[in-house]
């Protein structure tokens, strides 16, 4: 069989000697290769994970504690920096970018015996929902191959349902963890804005970009999330963490749960929303208090968020100038025709509109008007969150209006692109903890149900996926 | 009527460092203005007596202590990625005449 067992009984059977790190990186790599097709991975890892895991296996010959993840392989998508191979972010611009160190959060996964194997697909610098904006190619859902895994972790997302290994991590900026999960079926997180460091993730929209983990059960993105959260002395947007984010007893008997109304209204899919009216019931009949919720302004993320992301990615994509890493357009008259010619053989066509729309609604004449009303339109939002959250626990609704749609059906219409972000930009505009688990199919295809928890409450919303998990 | 000319997607272009073909300049012109169509619909919210929001859990000024940090990353590691080195620093065009 593919599947792997449980993270936690992974690690317990490579520090009794029952199984091999070896093993188990040559198996992950076995099915990398056998499902290629999927296109899910850009690059391996294989001779620094294959040291890793003899290392890893001296320790334990010699009788060493290895930690939490001993032997676990993980795939980590192309937007965050590892040793040992290429980080492209997908983007032309860093094609044979070696990264001179590793993210934290990487750290933290190998200081625990985890072994990064390959690194996944995306849209290039995360940009996009599908990952066809890829520079590379595009990844094939699990479930269809003629659909898109959603994105842009959506590299992450497959090679996790697809068994490549028992975990991915993601990043999600406006919805890139969230969606994909609910696209092929995984779990997906994003935590509380600023609880997961960045350092050593390929920014993109510096006040709303999180990292988290993507799975097969809540309980082993539990377990991800305890090892990754906490202060870093590298990302100073990083906030103190709970004490513990694995799960510990019942997270819905008696609990409030509010059904978000704007998440419910015209443009959800018919299919979609009896997979959710029925996950609704069971939550109810989990001894859960059910109530309809109104957030009128939630809507108005997505205008607000698609001018502060490409705001953002306009300032942090000025990094790639072309003369100190990436890409670079060596015949040129002068620097600035270097700069021009580099960024623009570089980048591709969505990271361009991004860096124009942002470099317009920032420059002078139009700040006001664009930049700062999206930012009083954010508190808006995130006042409507906090006042919500003074009578419920846990907030709910689809995590997409569709299931996943065809390859090539979005891709020539930029801004329908941007739509499939409609229900899950919301908590990235307002930095509240939210994630995507599998609720059942429509025809064929994976539904997922999103949950959002109250700032800081990653733990609860958490408790409460895996007791949804556990329902009949 | 587009809402960018022309000339703004040039200006624009050369504000954002790419120098576009004119296919892009014709492409841009149409998909950044219906974008810029769709996030005017926040033109008509209301929103007296609000404060912007640039950083969602209130931490401010961050800071260390002013020391040096023992970092992975050397000197060398990152000079492997400069596309031209020369003396062990980045070779870069002429900047002044």
């Amino acid at each position: 069989m593919d599947e792997w067992p449980k993270i936690s009984d992974i690690a317990n059977r490579v520090q009794s000697g029952e199984l091999k790190p070896i093993d188990l990186v040559k198996k992950s790599i076995g099915i990398i290769d056998q499902k290629a097709e999927y296109r899910a991975v850009i690059s391996s890892m294989e001779e620094r994970a294959m040291h890793r895991a003899t290392e890893i296996e001296n320790r334990i010959g010699r009788g060493g504690n290895i930690g939490r993840l001993a032997g676990v392989p993980f795939i980590a998508k192309d937007n965050f920096l590892t040793l040992g191979g290429e980080t492209t972010a997908a983007s032309n611009i860093l094609r044979g970018f070696r990264a001179p160190y590793q993210a934290t959060v990487i750290e933290r996964l190998e200081a625990e015996g985890a072994i990064c194997i390959a690194k996944s697909n995306l849209d290039a610098f995360a940009h996009g929902s599908s990952t066809e904006n890829s520079d590379w190619f595009t990844t094939k859902n699990p479930h269809d191959k003629s659909r898109v895994p959603g994105g842009s972790s959506g590299g992450s997302a497959a090679a996790v349902i697809l068994n490549m290994v028992p975990f991915a991590l993601g990043t999600d900026t406006g919805g890139s963890i969230r969606l994909p999960a609910s696209f092929v079926g995984a779990v997906g997180v994003k935590p509380t804005y600023g609880l997961v460091s960045r350092s050593g993730v390929v920014a993109m929209a510096s006040s709303t970009d999180v990292v988290g983990p993507l799975t097969t059960n809540v309980e082993d993105a539990s377990l991800i999330l305890d090892i990754i959260a906490g202060k870093d002395s590298m990302d100073s947007t990083t906030i103190e963490r709970e004490e513990s984010y694995l799960n510990t007893g019942d997270g819905l008997r008696g609990k409030r749960v509010g059904i978000i109304s704007e998440y419910l209204n015209d443009g959800l899919d018919s299919g979609v929303r009896s997979v959710i009216d029925k996950a609704i019931d069971k939550i109810k009949s989990a001894g859960a208090t059910i109530s309809r919720v109104s957030l009128p302004n939630l809507p108005l993320s997505l205008a607000s968020y698609y001018i502060i992301c490409p705001a953002e990615v306009s300032s942090n994509l000025s990094r790639y100038d072309g003369q100190r890493f990436g890409y670079s357009h060596r015949d040129s008259n002068d620097l600035a025709e270097s700069y021009e010619l580099s960024r623009e053989k570089g980048f591709g066509a969505e990271a361009k509109r991004r860096i124009m729309i942002g470099t317009y609604v920032l420059s002078s004449g139009y700040y006001d008007a664009y930049y700062k009303k999206a930012q009083l339109v954010r508190t808006k939002i995130i006042n409507e969150f906090s006042e919500v959250f003074k009578n419920q626990d846990l907030l709910i609704g689809p995590t997409s209006p569709t299931v996943a749609f065809k390859i090539g059906d979005r891709v020539k219409d930029p801004l329908k692109m941007y739509l499939a972000d409609m229900m899950t930009v919301g908590a990235n505009m307002s930095g509240n903890p939210a994630m995507s688990i599998p609720a059942g199919n429509s025809n064929g295809l994976p539904v997922g149900l999103q949950l959002i928890g109250p700032m800081r409450g990653d733990r609860q919303m958490l408790a409460a996926a895996q007791s949804f998990e556990g329902l009949e | 009527m587009s809402r960018l000319s022309r000339d703004d997607v040039l200006k624009l272009a050369r504000l954002s460092r790419l120098k576009l073909s004119d296919d892009e300049v014709e492409r841009f012109q149409s998909e950044l203005s219906n974008i810029l169509d769709y996030v005017e619909t926040l033109q008509s919210v209301e929103t007296d007596n609000l404060e912007p929001t640039s950083q969602v859990t209130g931490l401010t000024n961050v800071m260390r202590k002013d020391e040096l940090i023992d970092y992975q990353a050397s000197t060398d590691a990152l000079l492997e990625n400069a596309p031209e080195i020369q003396d062990h620093q980045i070779k870069v065009k002429r900047i002044l005449g």
